[in-house]
């Protein structure tokens, strides 16, 4: 059955909220303003919600099982941050009031700031940006302020590892610069010879996903920020990856100028089906002036008597607002719960089991997938899907059988150096039980590739849908409904 | 913690891997900074949490108990109870993006539900999935006026009734960039009409952006302005308030080119900032040059229909360096929370929320104005949202107001210097007669003291 659209479910009359009549005069619109039409569907409450419960039943999610999309940090999301997150102190708050009457959000904030500087090893952060690269793109901007307070202007170039996120290079074309792509070398470094070259008057800096995007941690990551640091350019370092490293190592204990944080995946908030998320950077001191307001401050130490008051601040140099208000704040309500239930010891052990678990199935997998870079992993590590011996099956044929088995794929076709990238991030959510029944299916998958390929093409055979025909979407492009003419049929 | 781990677990997977101790898996990582003491608190179990946050919260004075009348963006409306039990659905919360459709169809569809709506409810023909907010929504816009004009046009006239943070937004977007922001200078007046910016358009302008209702919370005629913008090759965009086009007639009727919006007042908690949702729509012939997730409709290989993100190849992780922008997660769960909260209400209940906004603020605005020494700023037409001129600074005011139990309205001296001793004043349903009464006698006191 096909769930129909909320037009296609409108019966004309029907309505599930109504609020108090006016209790104050009326007064007119003037005519020339007033609407005429407005289509909108008219559902019951229980349309509405049969409808979107429908609906919800056709993801798959977390709370249904394994998600090991690489580079996601697909994460169990913990229920009593969303219990904190809704606490009314919190939830009814206006970002506009006066400090004085917010200082529990205002303290949240402060305190966040604080665990987010010490656990990535920063002097500053701003906990403005509202996701990972919104986080990139106001760390480029800091650099570029950083470089522009220095006189140091003729600057364009930004270098970004081939193993280094999707979003990187948009972002710095975004910030206008130049980007230049560096090669990885065999062993799944940055090669610093081709570093080397491209260190010159000209370098903004260097986008550094460390662990990259193959899970390794680049063996020379002292030798890479001293290289860029020597010429004059600075180190973003992208922290999508940041689960591998809490309590393992401070990006800004490596010499890294700049780093975001994604709160939807090492702190665990949720990813929502597409976000909110929340991407705060860190900074080094030298960058700590140019940071995005407002960051919280202590406007007064607390005593015996009065409670410590905090209040806003736009840096010196401040590269200026990102967004409008004070950021995902709801977000970091979830993350703040998140730290507080881990505490220093438990943040280590998220990133040791991790690495663990990514470890793991890398063991058990690599005999029956090619693994292009054989070296110990960090938290997420990257196969082929592909065979010699089965040349009709690509990445794409595996990820939609795994669906048949009740699974989500891995992130498929990324990174784009290596073909038919699986690249897989457990997480340390999962069990080892749990990981074994992925194996399970992996190695049950690579044998049908190999006995029935039609299986595989075909998949996934089970889902609310089968393959879509996403030419047909981008060549028709139909992109809404036409709510006013489905409403005026029925 | 929610680590699954038993002893024994690890000693098995150890073993498979072929190390002795967890700590053989970093030696990558450089010795000397490996394994870093950090200092932070102790962990907490989950009662301890809870009444910590409880504490920290309950500090907070907030529209839940005091009588709010602070806008400027952000709006206490009444959040019906099934929005939240459908956003607490793990299949909705707890899944990614949805790249995978066969196993997404709920998220997709959800996804085109809310396009559908947002292009009906602005009168525009295409939307997106959602922007940050309506501060990043709008610097998109430019980024895309900017882009369609293949960068030969490389100015852009904002209103100075364009909400203050977005205009901050949107020319630290552009840091650097070969875009000139004009209009909203210093020396012009905040509270002229939008005709005053005609002088501004010329040949070289890619974009012409307003708000309606204004920032002030003022409702104008475009259609000069549209014209002259048009006349010159330009986009005309709109910021707009999604509650208020529940009444007042869609910008897309208008001749808007783009239009942005702040999504918040469409059921979610004010949440001190976030997380909101960035409103986006334009026309059909723009649709490539707009940024962002686009879900689209088509067919399984059995023709039955299903929805997938669509247009991929405008997107950061196709085009990389070329893409119309960076943007990957954006507000996928307030997008559905709005779609479920648009639902609920259908369109009597929009234009109920609609018109008690517009009634109650004008029966406030005519109390207040009643007052000797407060006077109402009435040059136009308002939605919810009016200046007040007050007789001393509007922080002295609110801060009364507060022992009060009222939350006063915004400052405007903050952002215009012009506008020192200026509230401005934002009513919604969830303010009574009583409410509004209250804050009259309230400022009647404040100049009696």
């Amino acid at each position: 059955m096909t769930e129909p659209l909320l037009c296609e479910l409108s019966v004309s009359g029907r309505r599930a909220v109504h609020f108090p009549e006016a209790d104050v005069p009326l007064f007119e619109l003037p005519e020339s303003f007033v609407r005429h039409d407005l289509p909108l569907p008219e559902l019951s409450e229980v349309d509405v919600i049969r409808h979107f419960t429908r609906l919800s039943q056709l993801n798959y999610c977390i709370d249904t099982g394994m998600y090991p999309l690489g580079s996601c940090t697909m994460k169990y999301n913990p229920r009593v941050n969303e219990e904190t997150a809704r606490m009314a102190g919190f939830a009814f708050a206006h970002p506009l009031q006066p400090p004085s009457s917010v200082q529990g959000s205002l303290e949240l904030m402060y305190k966040l700031q604080e665990y987010l500087m010490e656990i990535g090893g920063f002097d500053g952060v701003s906990l403005q940006p509202a996701a990972g690269a919104h986080g990139e793109l106001t760390g480029v901007l800091i650099i570029l302020a950083y470089h522009t307070s220095r006189g140091d202007t003729k600057r364009n170039k930004i270098l970004i590892p081939d193993s280094a996120h999707g979003t990187n290079p948009a972002t710095s074309s975004m910030s206008g610069l130049q980007v230049v792509e560096l090669k990885s070398d065999a062993t799944g470094n940055i090669d610093l010879e081709a570093l080397r070259a491209e260190c010159d008057d000209t370098l903004v800096g260097l986008m550094f996903t460390n662990p990259n995007t193959l899970g390794l941690f680049d063996e020379n990551v002292e030798d890479v920020v001293e290289l860029v640091h020597d010429a004059g350019g600075l180190v973003y370092g992208d922290g999508a990856n940041m689960n591998a490293l809490l309590g393992i190592v401070r990006p800004g204990d490596l010499g890294f100028d700049v780093l975001h944080y994604n709160l939807h995946k090492t702190f665990s908030t949720p990813h929502g089906g597409g976000g909110p998320g929340s991407g705060p950077i860190g900074v080094a001191p030298h960058l700590v002036d140019f940071l995005p307001g407002p960051i919280i401050v202590i406007t007064q130490e607390g005593d015996n008597e009065n409670p410590t008051q905090y209040g806003f601040l736009q840096p010196a140099k401040s590269i200026g607002r990102v967004k409008s208000f004070n950021g995902h704040f709801a977000m970091m309500v979830r993350a703040y719960t998140y730290i507080r239930v881990y505490g220093p010891d438990g943040l280590r052990k998220i990133a040791e089991h991790a690495v663990l678990n990514a470890n793991y199935l890398r063991m058990l997998l690599r005999d029956t997938y090619h693994l292009p870079y054989d070296r110990t992993c960090m938290h997420e590590f990257v196969l082929e899907g592909r065979w010699p011996d089965a040349p009709d099956i690509h990445a794409l044929d595996i990820s939609k059988r795994m669906m048949d088995y009740g699974l989500h794929p891995p992130t498929n076709y990324f990174p784009l150096i290596v073909h038919d990238a699986l690249m897989i991030e457990p997480t340390e959510t999962e069990s080892k039980q749990s990981l074994d029944a992925f194996t399970d299916v992996m190695l049950k998958i690579a044998e049908e590739a190999h006995s029935n390929p039609e299986l595989l093409h075909n998949a996934p055979h089970i889902t609310p849908v089968g393959r879509l025909d996403e030419v047909k979407a981008a060549k028709e492009l139909v992109l809404c409904c036409d709510v006013g003419a489905i409403l005026a049929d029925k | 913690m929610y680590i699954p781990h038993t002893e024994v677990d690890r000693e098995e997977m150890l073993e498979i891997i072929g190390v002795e101790h967890v700590e053989d898996l970093f030696t990558d990582v450089p010795p000397a900074h490996r394994f870093p003491k950090l200092n932070i608190p102790p962990a907490l179990t989950e009662m301890e949490v809870v009444a910590e946050l409880e504490n920290i919260s309950q500090t907070n004075q907030t529209a839940k108990e005091l009588i709010c009348f602070l806008g400027a963006g952000a709006y206490h409306h009444y959040i019906p109870a099934a929005v939240d039990s459908i956003l607490r659905r793990g299949e909705f919360y707890t899944a990614y993006t949805p790249y995978q459709p066969e196993i997404s169809q709920g998220t997709l569809q959800s996804i085109f539900d809310y396009q559908s709506l947002v292009t009906t409810l602005t009168g525009m023909e295409v939307s997106n999935a959602s922007h940050y907010d309506g501060a990043t929504a709008v610097a998109e816009a430019v980024n895309m006026a900017y882009a369609n004009f293949r960068g030969k046009k490389t100015k852009v006239v904002v209103s100075p009734a364009l909400h203050p943070q977005y205009r901050e937004t949107i020319r630290t977007y552009n840091r650097g960039s070969v875009i000139n922001i004009a209009g909203d200078e210093d020396d012009i007046d905040p509270l002229g009409s939008p005709d005053a910016l005609l002088s501004e358009i010329d040949e070289n302008t890619a974009l012409v952006m307003v708000q309606y209702p204004d920032f002030f919370g003022r409702i104008y005629d475009f259609s000069k302005i549209v014209e002259a913008t048009h006349q010159m090759g330009a986009l005309f965009g709109i910021s707009a308030n999604p509650i208020a086009l529940g009444l007042l007639t869609p910008p897309g009727d208008f001749g808007a080119d783009i239009v942005t919006g702040e999504g918040q007042p469409l059921g979610l908690p004010l949440s001190f900032g976030g997380p909101y949702l960035g409103m986006f729509a334009t026309r059909q012939k723009l649709v490539r040059k707009m940024a962002g997730r686009l879900a689209g409709e088509t067919v399984d290989a059995n023709g039955k229909r299903g929805y997938v993100l669509t247009l991929t190849a405008r997107e950061q992780h196709i085009r990389r360096e070329k893409a119309t922008s960076n943007i990957c997660t954006n507000q996928g769960l307030m997008a559905l929370a709005s779609t479920v909260y648009l639902s609920l209400l259908g369109k009597g209940g929009l234009r109920q929320v609609a018109e008690l906004c517009y009634q109650k603020a004008h029966y406030a605005a005519q109390q207040i104005n009643t007052q000797p020494d407060f006077e109402v700023l009435k040059e136009a037409p308002f939605f919810n949202e009016f200046v007040v001129r007050c007789p001393i600074p509007v922080d002295e005011i609110n801060k009364i107001l507060l022992e009060h139990g009222i939350l006063g309205g915004y400052d405007l001296g903050q952002d215009y210097p012009s506008l020192t001793k200026h509230m401005l004043i934002a009513v919604t349903e969830m303010n009574s007669r009583q409410d509004i009464d209250l804050l009259v006698s309230t400022l009647a006191e404040v100049t009696n003291d």
